[in-house]
């Protein structure tokens, strides 16, 4: 029984230790599902001896009404794209940094320094960037598959064979590109034309999905997926005889980022993260992992070759993405509208 | 209080009597915590205003309502008129609940019947079996059966092997495919209380009926379906209301196409939409239906038996 007891009092102090080693600081992250490999977070955890505990979300809005009801103060960061950067800003989430409290922060590429939902980065660092379009199945059209009426005007071979993602930002921005209206137009003949263009393509559409947007590429449920960059690659290497297409009329272009929430409760740590997260080794680690592209300089050397020469990731010159505007609040509520006539 | 605890008379009933209050009082503060207070807040949330991009403005509002009962057009400046959209939304979510209901009851009824007229120990083995799948993950065997019927699935390729078809039968993204997603969600709901009520049925009535000429169909209509009524009845509620605000069988193997009761009060707090409001009203607007359901058919079973 003593020994017992002593066998437990050592235990206690082990583990009392190993606490005091491990409690030297914490690191809580809020990302997207799949996005940040385990070996770059224990990496993170062993170079700067931190815990790191991370929940993930499926989709911006789910993330923001989750922070809107009570969740500010749980989180140091989060990883929203490039609009919900802007709105979370509007809405005073986030916390503001110095850039000599970030020795990386030269490593940003030019691009992605002075862009417009965070002019100068004071909030946030790249995290990474793709495209939104979609991938087509070669076997079930041989056509020229580069012009977005491959979902608003499809040709027959794949009508009733196409998946949308489930994403009411970026299905209405694509639509307005094919229309060749601005986004958040305040037109009332313009969003009338787009409230038409998604119920006359509805039809033709066989669901909606954002999370099985790969799948159903790979199985041949859809012959043309809306899906964004890295994940249609990933759906390509899996078997699907499947191209990616960049429309003539336009593409969304996103970028997600590291922001700095406000009352984070370990900001020192999460300055640290994004610092690390800008090593060249590390934004690699993470690109091979998610197949998108780093907003990192020097990162090539760490790239593997699947991954850098993806053509998922290597858009044509012409034309550009755009990013997916966060629309004002009138213009918001038609966008609702729309949505649910889409989906009634 | 120890006054109480004494014994007064042998009877049980005067003994616990003092009691009363303090036992049910953990039960009342289950139901109040549990139940009343986030429908309370549900309730007292629809009546607010709606702030841009989820959250509530403390300011009385009927907006909410308004726009469930209300069309103003797409830029909600028109004279209004009655709106459709929610009730079409309603109305396809009681349908499609009632037809799984139905599926349920024409399979699990005779399931039921089967399993109950085994020998006792044949009974449990087939109760089991019938639970067995239960212990996997609803979105797991939502999944399942999703590869199951697809185009190209394993369903398929068998039936046109064995020659049967020459085409795939299309079944995935259609209602059907729902249908199916809610009956093997839910059937075990309908099997278990028809079978407690069969179980329990006296076979002597049957024979009992056949003595005195009575056919086949009327020992059914008139004896056996009378007596496990409330058997079916219970497995009818107990399938219904957890498939009307079913949203992984819409999503999965319907497509996600149109928007169930589920699938539009989740967008209203974790889509674009963003309206908290709204999404408490169109909660609201479902509890209410759910219980004048059941209410209507609490008071006619009372009738029944008073």
């Amino acid at each position: 029984m003593k020994k017992l007891l002593k066998l437990g009092a050592s235990a206690l102090a082990i583990t009392l230790a190993a606490n005091a080693a491990t409690a030297e600081g914490k690191l809580v992250i809020y990302n997207w599902f799949e996005y940040l490999p385990q070996e770059l977070i224990d990496k993170f955890a062993a170079q700067e001896n931190v815990e790191v505990t991370m929940d993930t979300f499926d989709s911006n809005e789910a993330m923001l009404a989750s922070l809107k009801a009570g969740k500010m103060g749980t989180y140091d960061v989060a990883m929203p794209s490039d609009y919900m950067v802007d709105i979370m800003g509007d809405e005073g989430m986030l916390d503001t940094f110095d850039q000599e409290e970030m020795p990386n922060f030269s490593n940003i590429m030019d691009q992605w320094l002075n862009v417009s939902f965070d002019p100068g980065r004071n909030s946030s660092v790249p995290y990474q960037w793709g495209s939104t379009s979609f991938s087509v199945n070669r076997d079930a059209y041989k056509g020229d598959i580069n012009t977005l009426a491959m979902i608003f005007n499809p040709p027959n071979e794949v009508k009733g064979k196409i998946n949308v993602l489930d994403s009411q930002g970026e299905v209405l921005a694509l639509g307005s590109m094919y229309l060749g209206i601005p986004q958040c137009s305040t037109d009332r003949e313009e969003l009338k034309a787009l409230n038409n263009l998604m119920l006359e393509a509805k039809p033709h559409w066989a669901s909606f999905g954002s999370d099985v947007a790969k799948d159903v590429l790979v199985s041949g449920d859809a012959s043309v997926g809306m899906i964004w960059s890295g994940f249609g690659a990933k759906a390509r290497e899996e078997g699907a005889n499947i191209e990616y297409a960049f429309p003539k009329e336009g593409y969304v272009v996103w970028t997600d980022s590291i922001v700095l929430l406000k009352d984070a409760p370990n900001r020192a740590n999460a300055l640290k993260f994004m610092n690390f997260m800008l090593e060249p080794e590390n934004a690699a680690a993470l690109t091979n992992f998610a197949a998108y592209t780093a907003g990192v300089k020097g990162v090539e050397p760490f790239l593997s070759d699947t991954v850098a020469n993806s053509p998922e990731s290597n858009p044509p010159a012409e034309p550009i993405g755009e990013l997916v505007m966060a629309c004002p609040q009138e213009v918001q509520a038609v966008y609702d509208t729309i949505w649910t006539n889409l989906k009634k | 209080m120890a006054a109480d605890l004494q014994p007064k008379a042998s009877s049980s009933t005067s003994t616990y009597a003092g009691l009363g209050i303090p036992l049910i009082l953990p039960a009342w503060a289950i139901i109040g915590f549990f139940l009343v207070l986030p429908v309370m807040m549900m309730l007292i949330y629809s009546f607010l205003t709606k702030e841009f991009r989820g959250g509530v403005i403390w300011e009385f509002s009927l907006a909410a309502y308004d726009q469930f009962f209300f069309d103003r057009g797409l830029f909600g400046d028109e004279l209004p008129k009655i709106e459709w959209t929610y009730i079409t939304i309603f109305w396809r979510s009681i349908w499609q609940a009632a037809a799984a209901t139905l599926l349920c009851l024409v399979i699990g009824f005779p399931t039921a019947w089967f399993i109950a007229t085994r020998t006792a120990r044949n009974r449990s083995i087939w109760l089991f079996l019938v639970t067995i799948p239960y212990w996997v993950n609803l979105l797991i065997r939502t999944i399942s059966m999703k590869f199951l019927i697809r185009d190209n699935g394993p369903m398929n390729e068998l039936l046109m092997a064995s020659g049967l078809i020459s085409e795939p039968i299309h079944i995935i993204n259609t209602n059907l495919a729902v249908q199916l997603g809610l009956f093997y969600s839910y059937l075990p709901f309908m099997v278990l209380p028809i079978y407690a009520a069969v179980e329990r049925y006296n076979f002597a009535l049957s024979e009992a009926a056949a003595d005195l000429y009575a056919s086949r169909t009327i020992t059914l209509t008139q004896i056996i379906l009378p007596t496990i009524k409330p058997g079916i009845i219970a497995g009818c509620i107990l399938v219904f209301v957890p498939s009307l605000g079913a949203f992984l069988a819409p999503d999965l193997l319907g497509g996600a196409k149109n928007f169930m009761i589920g699938s539009l009060i989740e967008e209203q707090f974790k889509g674009a939409a963003g309206n908290w409001p709204f999404g408490a009203a169109a909660s609201m607007i479902l509890l209410s239906l759910v219980l004048l359901v059941l209410t209507l058919y609490a008071r006619q079973q009372t009738r029944e038996q008073g």
